[in-house]
């Protein structure tokens, strides 16, 4: 069974279709990448699996439900890392676990051992009690990724995770990734326009391009395919017309 | 249908909590709680609001204490007014929810707020009991400032904790109403100029600070459907030895619950819109 199924998915605002009749399979356990330019539609993907935005038409199933028809059973099986940064500054770290904890119906004992071993593998134990408003930017992408993976999530979605971060940062983001991945075996589903990202992380890639699938596949193969000894770099070129941003890990 | 399997050797570690109404209290706390936490953290956030009703009773009060045409049923004016001040500070305090939610959209908290697995009920309830809460601390400070200016209260225990609970009631009301005004409108700039609009005539149509016999008809008829009319009268019950309530207790009650009711329900279809 696969974590998410993507089927003729279509979304419109306007005249802009921002998810061109997009069909793809995300398999279970993996980190699943997908790529493109800002604007190619991702943020909108990842809101329409996530229960935030309705299709226009087609379908989607995470976890094994419809994003439609069973948007609840969906929201209590995903966690979510949105892009723009979605920490309350006016609590400190401990206090925004919180309240994520209450709001997944986590409580008792569990509750203050769950919150504290996300935040010490995101290591954020010190921190804890600090307002987040003195947090790095670094620190609170670690908190919102230790706030998703509070419940347990089978698909956890990550939008842009590392934009903006700084090198070191970004690695650590990187590290504790691979580390939920293997630990409790949560699909991934990211998206980013760093292809350094998508090589270092990525099981499959999926490539985006004005709302329409370009490209899927694991990232070595699609590379072979496209030329021997390409990079994914090479492969977004070919594909968008254009390089893709320059990482700042790079 | 159940949960995808996962691979061998893996287990889950959680369970999703099934909602039951124990899931939904505790979803309501978790938003309510927060709030409380944000005001222990900034508590000089409540010393700023007690300057209002201190400026009211003071200046308002004591000048028309000295009208005698007002017809308080043999009360003082300034007693008579206690009640309708606190119900102005809390309204007040609930109306600002909405340009806090639209803040806390602008922040990003809203939007995983709303893919969690809470009801957007709760989400709204939340917000209403934590509004329910700051109103009690005002409702403490106007105690304290109608104690200091030598005005007789009512102070048995279950006189105060109807106080207590017509405060919350109220609080919830209007903060519920602020969030709905919020999804509609959207925008910093265009809730704090209908913000404007909304809470003077929801105050002065109301007989916060005279009776609604004093009104002209069309006034009345407004005074009539607002809420704050029947918060007031029951506050004025409460608080004031020798008051004759206006309504009845049933009236006041229900048409409180009614209105809570039916708020929360809108506000709880209208939440996601605010993410636009
Ligand atoms: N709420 C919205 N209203 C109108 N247009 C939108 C909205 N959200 C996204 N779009 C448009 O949809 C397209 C895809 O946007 P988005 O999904 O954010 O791209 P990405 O995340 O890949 O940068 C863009 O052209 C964007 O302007
Ligand atoms: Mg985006």
């Amino acid at each position: 069974m696969n974590a998410i199924d993507v089927s003729h998915l279509r979304k419109r605002f306007g005249a802009v279709t921002a998810v061109d009749d997009v069909s793809f399979t995300v398999p279970q356990g993996i980190v699943f990448g997908l790529l493109g330019p800002n604007g190619a539609g991702k943020s909108t993907m990842i809101k329409i699996l996530t229960t935030l935005a309705q299709p226009t038409s087609g379908s989607a199933q995470v976890a094994g439900f419809d994003v439609r028809r069973n948007a609840l059973e969906v929201r209590r099986r995903i966690g979510y890392v949105p892009q723009q940064q979605s920490a309350d500054p006016d609590l400190s770290g401990y206090e925004n676990l919180l309240v994520f904890a209450r709001l997944y119906g986590i409580g008792g004992a569990q509750q203050r051992q769950r919150i504290l071993e996300a935040l010490e593998l995101m290591d954020l134990g010190d921190a804890r009690h600090r307002l987040v408003r003195h947090y790095s930017g670094g620190m609170i992408r670690r908190l919102e990724i230790a706030q998703s993976m509070l419940n347990d999530p089978e698909v956890l979605f990550m939008d842009e995770p590392t934009l903006g971060l700084d090198p070191l940062a970004r690695h650590m983001v990187w590290d504790r990734v691979a580390k939920l991945r293997r630990t409790y075996e949560t699909t991934i589903f990211l998206t980013t326009h760093y292809m350094d990202e998508a090589e270092t992380l990525c099981d499959i890639v999926a490539f985006l391009h004005q709302g329409c699938l370009k490209a899927y596949g694991k990232p070595a193969e699609l590379t072979a395919q496209y030329r021997p000894g390409a990079d994914l770099d090479d492969l977004f070129i070919a594909l968008t017309g254009r390089p893709a941003a320059k990482s700042v890990a790079s | 249908m159940t949960a995808a399997p996962l691979a061998a050797g893996v287990q889950r570690r959680y369970r999703p909590a099934p909602l039951n109404p124990l899931t939904i209290l505790t979803q309501i706390g978790a938003i309510a709680i927060a709030e409380i936490q944000k005001l222990r953290h900034d508590p000089l956030e409540l010393l700023t609001r007690v300057i209002q009703p201190v400026l009211w009773l003071m200046m308002f009060g004591q000048v028309f204490g000295r009208v005698r045409g007002i017809p308080t049923g043999g009360i003082p004016y300034v007693d008579y007014l206690v009640p309708g001040i606190l119900a102005q500070s809390a309204l007040f305090i609930a109306i600002f929810y909405g340009i806090s939610a639209i803040w806390e959209r602008d922040l990003g908290v809203l939007y995983k707020y709303m893919m969690s697995p809470a009801p957007r009920e709760a989400l709204v309830l939340g917000k209403a009991v934590s509004a329910g809460i700051r109103g009690l601390s005002q409702a403490i400070m106007v105690y304290i400032i109608a104690l200091l200016l030598g005005i007789h209260l009512r102070a048995g225990f279950l006189n105060l904790l109807g106080v207590a609970g017509v405060i919350m009631l109220g609080a919830a009301i209007f903060c519920t109403f602020s969030l709905i005004i919020a999804c509609i409108v959207k925008t910093r700039e265009r809730f704090m100029g209908i913000g404007q609009v909304l809470t003077m005539p929801l105050f002065f149509a109301s007989n916060a600070i005279y009776p609604i016999s004093l009104m002209p008809n069309w006034l009345r008829a407004i005074a009539i459907v607002n809420p704050l009319t029947y918060q007031v009268d029951a506050l004025r019950a409460l608080m004031l030895p020798g008051y004759h309530m206006v309504f009845s207790v049933a009236v006041n009650v229900g048409v409180q619950l009614a209105s809570l009711v039916v708020l929360v329900f809108v506000a709880a279809r209208l939440y996601p819109r605010i993410l636009d």
